[in-house]
């Protein structure tokens, strides 16, 4: 028991760290609550720094996950993309309030302040994608997953004072209970077919099902609901139709949290779900493979043909989100040891660039308001040409233009895909990418090449520390492939089983 | 290390330009290109394999190691001469943009030396992945050439341009991947993007059907950048829109990637594909030619003329590179460099009246040769040597290309090829096409009664006649353009066992000896038929 509460030790500083954000925040010197922001970065760095030691080779060989390794991987860039999150929400909360204060219009008063409760919530979300590593049953899986998203509803509605955010986090609320009882009533199947909890005993029992001519139907049908339960965390079709609602009625900031956070973690779990019945002979049994596939394949096309159509910038960035979804499940069709490998890169590079341009859409601000529509960001190069751009580098990477980051990651999965022989899957993905340059084009033309208009006359850079994000996660989308074999590597390691 | 020299100095130009400021942005990368050409024409020098099939040149940096992809580089003696096309051109384009180009400078000659180390970086390339890359990169400093600097309709066509390309070059880093993985399978799981080793495996070791894919997969990405006819629609309204340096690019190198591409991987790696399917290519490419050229005919405006008059041209190019044999390939190779010599040239001409009158109608202008006499020689000049007057370069290739396609019978004694005299023939019309509406264009605007558009004053601060810029630009052009019209021998020499050495297995697949069953023979008789 000692040995499973060591690997928990990132979990712990964020625990604490979100305990000491909820209560800085509500300090009534101005200085503390301020710096509120820092603490989150200071504990989010703590948690990246102690994974070496936590993960020595000996603690690794006594634990008794599925895979010991992953947290490794996963929980490192999980609290690095984190600092990454947290700086494009500096600024964010209380922003009015705070100012009127400092202009003594206001006094303080704990109740109308929620900056610390805002990094509180979002070190406990982080958190919960650390917890779902560590993972060794169904119930410790479902309460890390609902972990993740609890807090996430609360972020949305408290991100801005307006009514869509409201109506974002009652929408999202609503359809993630209802995942959410899907997801349940499928581990609830998965029970019947097996008659355990335990990830490694499952494995064994779903092994000797496949000796003897097959999964239990049983089986096959609770899978299938837990993975369509987890498209909800991934936002993929047919699961995905709040994504564009909820993206664009929460704060940028928010927003790219949702894009990274949640789907990281839903991603995992549907790995480590297919863990379970294994890829046999690389390929996943029928029924699982039929259904990924075919959602994977809506995913891409609804999603980047749903980005065609927009006018608002985030709810534009929400569909393309919906369509890196779709990519992903590529590497998991395809299966280990390459597929998974390249989800887990995909996943860091798209979370350290679509940053980007989320922090460049939060940065900005017209008359005190945020900005939202893609008229807004005509002309950007023209106030300010650091974000716009980071905004055209981070479409771009997301477009997959080479050499940038993201070509790499669609490199990977492609060639994952063409490795599982999935071609078809594969050509589609590159039909969908040739899709998506229509609308990341426009992005890196609005921001680089238009002339303001009169409505985005009034739009300027406001916020620093979503800036510094923005350009840093440019800087990465720039440099990082000079890392990507020791990212790969790292992946690889990531992703062993343990010896029988 | 000499070639990566040769790819990062444009790079570290970029980065000088960023940080100084913009008046002399223009000098720093005039300085940087010419550095290139100066190390580039160095390296050619000392380069020992001219006239054989070897690589050299060559340097190894291994990279992402699990995808067993590289960054290696080097060249055979056709990739050095498209090298040295391009160091040659970015010089005179960052010289004759001096005056043109007046507003965000900076940016300007920076994209204009990353596009330098992206088309390098594609000749260069010993690497799928690298090779991609560059091709790819192209495109990036393109879209923005002609996006911020470019004519009227500049953002349809910038966006048309990249989309056209990015799509078609998506499907083949499929095919790439698609071999590579090919590869992996036979080599029990070590990846390589090798060039060279994938060439090997993929032309003795795969199926029929497997090589019709592959072949399919890089077609789609190669035939638009060519552009072969039904993809082309891009190209008119790019290089109209684009400014005169993205227009001789474009024209001059860029649309060389596409037939580079076609000889570096179609040819080495998809033999027996490619023999069933190349009456079907160069059905298309006549297509092109005559198509294109009928096109001209009825243009007003020059640049869009002379961009058609560029799918036309390549449609020959193509041809030569598909016959399969020596004197067509030398041609093809030949042409590249030639068309890129010419129609740059051309554009730059068509830029300085642009300059000038800012009109592009053959309606509105006419008669120049009285009042620019040295403009109208050297368009003179040029118009020729893209016609294929017997003396300048383009006679040469073109003839090349012709008459290699001629003798592509099946039943030709040393190199049987799947074409014959019937294409050959109908792809010399568009010669004929060519001579009319070049000449048409030439007697409009240089000769004739003197037309010269209504001039609101204050339009330009150029002399009437070209300034001694304008004609140092044009000067190395037209040397070039004549010394491989009357020696075209010492370049035909320099690339002969490149050409040999991509062509030795193809007699064999077009006329196999005993085996009468195999796919090329059914090809043949349907040759014989039609």
């Amino acid at each position: 028991m000692a040995d499973r509460l060591w690997f928990l030790i990132p979990e712990l500083i964020l625990l604490v760290g979100a305990i000491t954000c909820a209560i800085g925040g509500l300090a009534n010197t101005a200085a503390i609550r301020r710096h509120v922001g820092f603490i989150a970065c200071a504990f989010l760095a703590a948690a990246c720094i102690s994974i070496p030691f936590v993960y020595t080779t000996e603690h690794v060989a006594t634990a008794d996950t599925l895979l010991p390794n992953i947290g490794k991987y996963v929980k490192f860039f999980a609290a690095l993309i984190g600092i990454l999150l947290v700086m494009t929400s500096g600024g964010l909360m209380d922003r009015k309030y705070e100012h009127a204060i400092a202009k003594g219009k206001a006094t303080f008063s704990a109740l109308r302040t929620s900056g610390g409760e805002y990094h509180a919530l979002l070190l406990l979300s982080i958190a919960g994608v650390m917890l779902i590593c560590e993972a060794r049953d169904l119930i410790w899986l479902f309460l890390a997953l609902e972990l993740v998203s609890l807090p996430t509803y609360v972020m949305v509605a408290i991100s801005r004072w307006s009514k869509v955010a409201q109506e974002a986090a009652m929408k999202y609320f609503f359809l993630g209970a209802v995942s959410a009882a899907l997801m349940l009533y499928g581990f609830a199947l998965l029970y019947g077919a097996t008659g355990t909890f335990v990830f490694t005993e499952m494995v064994d029992v779903f092994a000797a099902q496949r000796a003897e001519g097959g999964i239990a139907v049983f089986g096959q049908i609770g899978l299938l609901l837990a993975i369509f339960g987890l498209c909800y965390k991934i936002a993929a079709a047919p699961m995905h139709l709040y994504a564009p609602d909820v993206y664009q009625g929460a704060s940028a900031a928010v927003t790219a949290f949702l894009a990274f956070i949640p789907k990281t973690a839903g991603m995992l779990a549907i790995i480590m779900l297919c863990t379970l019945v294994g890829w046999d002979e690389n390929r996943l049994p029928l029924a699982i493979e039929t259904a990924l596939w075919v959602v994977a394949v809506l995913t891409m096309l609804l999603g980047n043909i749903g980005a065609l159509l927009q006018t608002s910038a985030q709810r534009m960035l929400g569909y393309s989100s919906i369509a890196h979804s779709g990519y992903m499940l590529i590497g998991v069709i395809a299966g280990p040891p390459l597929g998974i490998v390249a989800v887990l890169v995909y996943l860091v590079i798209y979370g350290a660039t679509n940053t980007s341009a989320f922090a460049t859409l939060a940065c900005l601000s017209r008359d005190g308001d945020s900005v939202d529509s893609l008229e807004d960001i005509s002309g950007l190069h023209k106030r300010n040409s650091l974000a716009a751009t980071s905004l055209a580098v981070s479409s771009g990477s997301l477009l997959g233009i080479p050499p940038l980051f993201g070509f790499w990651g669609k490199l990977l999965l492609f060639a994952a895909g063409i490795a599982a022989g999935q071609i078809l899957l594969v050509l589609i993905a590159v039909v969908a990418s040739a899709i998506s340059a229509w609308y990341y084009l426009r992005l890196i033309g609005l921001s680089l090449l238009s002339s303001t208009t009169p409505r985005s006359e009034g739009v300027s850079v406001t916020l620093k520390w979503p800036l510094i994000a923005a350009v840093l996660s440019a800087i990465i989308a720039i440099g990082g492939p000079l890392v990507l074999s020791s990212l790969m590597a790292y992946a690889e390691q990531a992703v062993v089983m343990p010896e029988e | 290390m000499t070639l990566w020299l040769l790819l990062l100095i444009p790079l570290v130009g970029a980065a000088c330009i960023f940080v100084a400021k913009a008046s002399i942005a223009k000098w720093i990368a005039l300085g940087v290109s010419s550095l290139v050409l100066v190390v580039s024409i160095l390296m050619a020098v000392q380069f020992d394999q001219w006239g054989t099939s070897q690589t050299g040149l060559v340097s190894h940096v291994s990279w992402l190691t699990q995808l067993g992809v590289t960054l290696d580089v080097g060249v055979d003696s056709v990739a050095l001469l498209l090298v040295l096309l391009t160091t040659l051109l970015t010089p005179l384009c960052v010289w004759g943009s001096f005056t043109a180009i007046t507003s965000r400078r900076k940016e300007y000659y920076a994209w204009l030396l990353i596009l330098e180390t992206a088309m390098l970086g594609v000749f260069s390339a010993q690497d799928l992945i690298l090779f991609y890359v560059s091709f790819e990169l192209t495109l990036v400093p393109m879209f923005f050439l002609i996006a911020i600097y470019g004519g009227k309709n500049r953002a349809h066509a910038s966006v048309k341009f990249f989309i056209y390309t990015f799509t078609g070059s998506l499907f083949t880093l499929a095919g790439f991947v698609y071999v590579a993985w090919l590869y992996q399978v036979s080599q029990y799981g070590v990846w390589s993007f090798a060039i060279h080793d994938l060439a090997q495996f993929a032309s003795t070791n795969l199926e029929y059907s497997q090589q019709c894919w592959i072949l399919l997969a890089l077609l789609a990405g190669f035939a638009v950048k060519i552009p072969v006819f039904p993809v082309h629609t891009w190209l008119p309204l790019a290089h109209t829109e684009a400014p005169t340096a993205g227009s001789v690019i474009l024209a001059g190198v860029l649309l060389k990637l596409g037939t580079f591409g076609v000889y570096r991987f179609v040819l080495p790696m998809v033999p027996e594909a490619l023999v069933a399917y190349a009456p079907a290519i160069a059905v298309l490419a006549i297509i092109g030619i005559l198509y294109a050229a009928l096109i001209c005919w009825v243009q007003d405006d020059i640049k869009k003329l002379v961009a058609y008059s560029s799918i036309s041209h390549l449609g020959f190019c193509v041809l030569g590179l598909i016959a399969l044999n020596p004197i067509a390939l030398e041609g093809a190779v030949l042409y590249m460099i030639n068309h890129g010599l010419s129609t740059g040239a051309l554009f730059f001409l068509i830029g300085m009246m642009y300059e000038r009158y800012h009109t592009r109608d053959m309606n509105s202008i006419g008669g120049l040769a009285k009042k620019m006499p040295v403009w109208s020689f050297f368009m003179v000049f040029f118009v020729l040597a893209s016609v294929g007057l017997p003396g300048l370069n383009g006679f040469i290739s073109e003839f090349m290309c012709l008459m290699g396609t001629f003798i592509a019978t099946a039943d030709a004694p040393q190199w049987p090829g799947v074409l014959g005299p019937e294409y050959a023939a109908i792809a010399a019309i568009g010669m004929v096409l060519a001579a009319m509406y070049l000449l048409i264009m030439v007697g409009k605007v240089v000769f004739g009664k003197l037309k010269e558009p209504n001039q609101d004053g204050a339009l330009s601060s150029l002399p009437t006649d070209l300034s001694p810029r304008e004609i140092g630009i044009l000067v190395p052009l037209a040397a070039l353009c004549l010394w491989i019209g009357v020696q075209p021998t010492v370049l035909t020499d320099a690339i002969r066992g490149s050409v040999e050495e991509v062509l030795a297995p193809y007699p064999r697949l077009v006329q196999p000896e005993q085996d009468a069953t195999s796919t090329p023979i059914v090809i043949e008789k349907e040759d014989q038929h039609g």
